[in-house]
């Protein structure tokens, strides 16, 4: 239960993170954070005390393994989260050259 | 190959041939309107197939549900594929003319079929786990293309649209961690079963909707999630804001709400009362904040708003003529915002500007377009006999039926708004006298004049899928398939006998399900 706790609390970081800062990075990093969070998340929801890794042998039974289907899904979203990583970071570049700033405040000509 | 899996294959398919074509001149283009016309004829087969309150299933790689991973077509995926790949063609037919100013046509095309390739995935996904990574496929395609012109506002606007996305698809992903918590499996027709069975994740599946309505309310713009979208669906290029607000936000957003809420989840009066209150504000403000406009593109962006919030409110009703009236209004939506971005975009081809204050008299220069986009001006706007007037009558009826006629007196009151911000459109575009500023002005080519008048044709004929025996066969049977709710599960169980199914799997599953609490 703390575990899952604390996974709340490193999502929560990132959110506030991803909603506060005003430096394109810093989005960037807080969207990370919250992402990982909630891959730690699914991870720890898979795992059971004292479990194997899920490889199949013949003499153990499947509940002595832990799940491995959160850390098959877990995997494709770290790729998902690489890809969003560096789409925003192209992005943030793009804009870095057209404004000489990471800072959203002074780049912003959008309304909301 | 099967049919259901050819959808998929074929989009993906071409979207990764058209780069192998780069070096041909119109190739890319030629390309990419051929697959999206095969794409086109592929899923009208599919929704012929579908058989009337059944499902068309296929096994990944020979597999059985629930372990393997299925594609599942029903009524409803087969209204949404229809009206994706009419969609997705009709803007590679324009796109073929208006993406020549772009020096990287191929990216163009590229990016154009993977998002088409993401959408059809979505609909026919039978598990959470495929349905987010084809949401993710149709998002990141998005995000790239918005920022395609690379300007300074795009740039900005890609950025806004991809952090509030990624944010809403890790709520996604929580959502599913938490169903999978609970039910230990991802195929949506297994939990389903698990969910009815009653034993599991009764406690928390409110807490799992919210999350659910939240992370896709994000996607589909639902105000107060709708930030990104006026910035986003203005920047894009002209075909790809036809595609983001006439199918995008329709498929990533709505068919997948209402899909877990209606088929998985199980639909809750309180769901239900959310989505209603979710809906008529997106109405109400989406229609307000249009009014204040003056960039062409923003203000459709914000009626775009207000539009999938009737769409929202006919789906919260839940009654067999409010689903139905709602997704009538989702294709006819589909069809006459893609037209009236369309017009937007072949003003900005012939002009170059989209600020309704400098414009004015172009009616007379562009006759296509003009009428075109008054078909469309009054099919949004509700004035019968077009397409819009019908799906909004039927909303209304509902609210009425219901017992709502609060909610009915809004819908009726925001078609009245909507018909003062279209002819405000209409008005400063097209109409006047054009004096001597459009002299060199003359109507666009032929391939976006031939997708502005075969989307003009669709609104003008709409209007017959009100007629039962018509509209019964397509958007009838879409209703029924969410109106179904738990059926869904079951029809795909009789598809799929041999899997090991929640319901069936007895003593084998309580034991194992015990010793997964046990060890944990």
């Amino acid at each position: 239960m703390t575990a899952y706790l604390l996974a709340s609390l490193l999502f929560l970081v990132g959110i506030y993170s991803a909603a506060t800062k005003r430096n394109l990075i810093k989005i960037i990093i807080g969207l990370g954070i919250s992402g990982y969070a909630i891959n730690l998340f699914f991870v720890l929801l898979g795992y059971r005390a004292g479990g194997r890794a899920p490889i199949f042998p013949e003499a153990l039974a499947a509940g002595e393994m832990v799940d491995p289907l959160p850390q098959a899904l877990v995997l494709m979203f770290i790729v998902v989260g690489l890809g969003a990583t560096s789409l925003l970071s192209a992005l943030a570049v793009r804009l870095y050259e057209k404004h000489g700033t990471f800072d959203v405040r002074r780049m912003r000509r959008l309304r909301g | 190959m099967d049919i259901l899996l050819s959808v998929v294959a074929v989009s993906l398919g071409a979207a990764f041939a058209v780069p192998l074509a780069a070096r041909r001149r119109r190739a890319p283009a030629a390309l990419a309107a051929g697959a999206a016309f095969l794409l086109l004829c592929l899923s009208a087969a599919v929704a012929a197939r579908v058989p009337r309150g059944g499902i068309l299933l296929h096994r990944a790689g020979g597999w059985p549900p629930p372990f393997g991973v299925v594609l599942v077509a029903d009524g409803l995926s087969a209204v949404m594929l229809v009206t994706i790949n009419a969609a997705v063609f009709l803007a590679a037919l324009y796109s073929s003319e208006y993406a020549r100013r772009y020096t990287g046509e191929w990216r163009f095309f590229t990016l154009l079929l993977l998002m088409a390739a993401g959408m059809n995935g979505v609909v026919l996904a039978g598990d959470l786990f495929n349905l987010l990574v084809f949401v993710e496929i149709a998002a990141f395609s998005a995000y790239a293309l918005v920022a395609f012109g690379t300007a300074s506002e795009e740039l900005e606007a890609s950025f806004k649209y991809a952090v509030l996305g990624i944010l809403s698809t890790n709520f996604v992903l929580f959502g599913i961690a938490l169903i999978y918590g609970s039910c230990s499996t991802l195929n949506m027709a297994d939990i389903s079963l698990a969910l009815a069975d009653g034993r599991r994740g009764a406690g928390y599946a409110g807490f799992v909707a919210a999350v659910f309505v939240f992370g896709f309310g994000l996607k589909s713009a639902l105000v107060p999630f709708h930030a990104w979208l006026p910035d986003a669906h203005s920047s894009a290029p002209a075909p790809v804001s036809a595609l983001l607000s006439g199918v995008l936000i329709k498929t990533l957003g709505v068919y997948a709400l209402a899909r877990v809420l209606f088929n998985v989840v199980g639909m809750t009066p309180a769901a239900s009362r959310l989505l209603m209150a979710l809906g008529g504000l997106s109405m109400a403000a989406g229609a307000a904040l249009a009014l204040g406009q003056w960039d062409m593109k923003r203000l459709l962006a914000y009626s775009s708003i207000s539009q999938v919030g009737y769409i929202v409110l006919g789906l919260g009703l839940g009654t067999p003529l409010g689903v139905a009236g709602a997704l009538f209004h989702l294709v006819n939506h589909s069809v006459f915002k893609s037209l009236l971005f369309l017009n937007a975009g072949a003003v900005e081809h012939a002009t170059g500007m989209r600020d309704l204050r400098r414009m004015g008299g172009l009616g007379g220069r562009m006759p296509v377009t003009a009428a075109t986009s008054m078909i469309a001006s009054l099919s949004i706007a509700g004035l019968p006999p077009l397409s819009g007037f019908w799906s909004k009558l039927a909303i209304v009826a509902a609210c009425v039926g219901a017992g709502r006629p609060g909610y009915a007196a809004l819908a009726v009151l925001v078609s009245v708004l909507t018909l003062a911000i279209v002819m405000r459109l209409q008005r400063y575009a097209f109409f006047g006298e054009p004096g001597g500023r459009w002299d060199g002005v003359g109507e666009v080519p032929a391939p976006m004049r031939i997708a502005m008048c075969a989307l003009a044709l669709a609104c003008l004929l709409g209007g017959l899928l009100a007629i039962p025996t018509v509209g019964g066969r397509f958007i009838g049977r879409g209703a029924e398939a969410l109106l179904a709710g738990g059926g869904y599960a079951e029809k795909v169980r009789a598809a799929a006998p041999e899997g090991a199914w929640c319901g069936s799997r007895g003593g084998a599953g309580a034991a194992r399900r015990a010793s997964a609490r046990g060890g944990g």
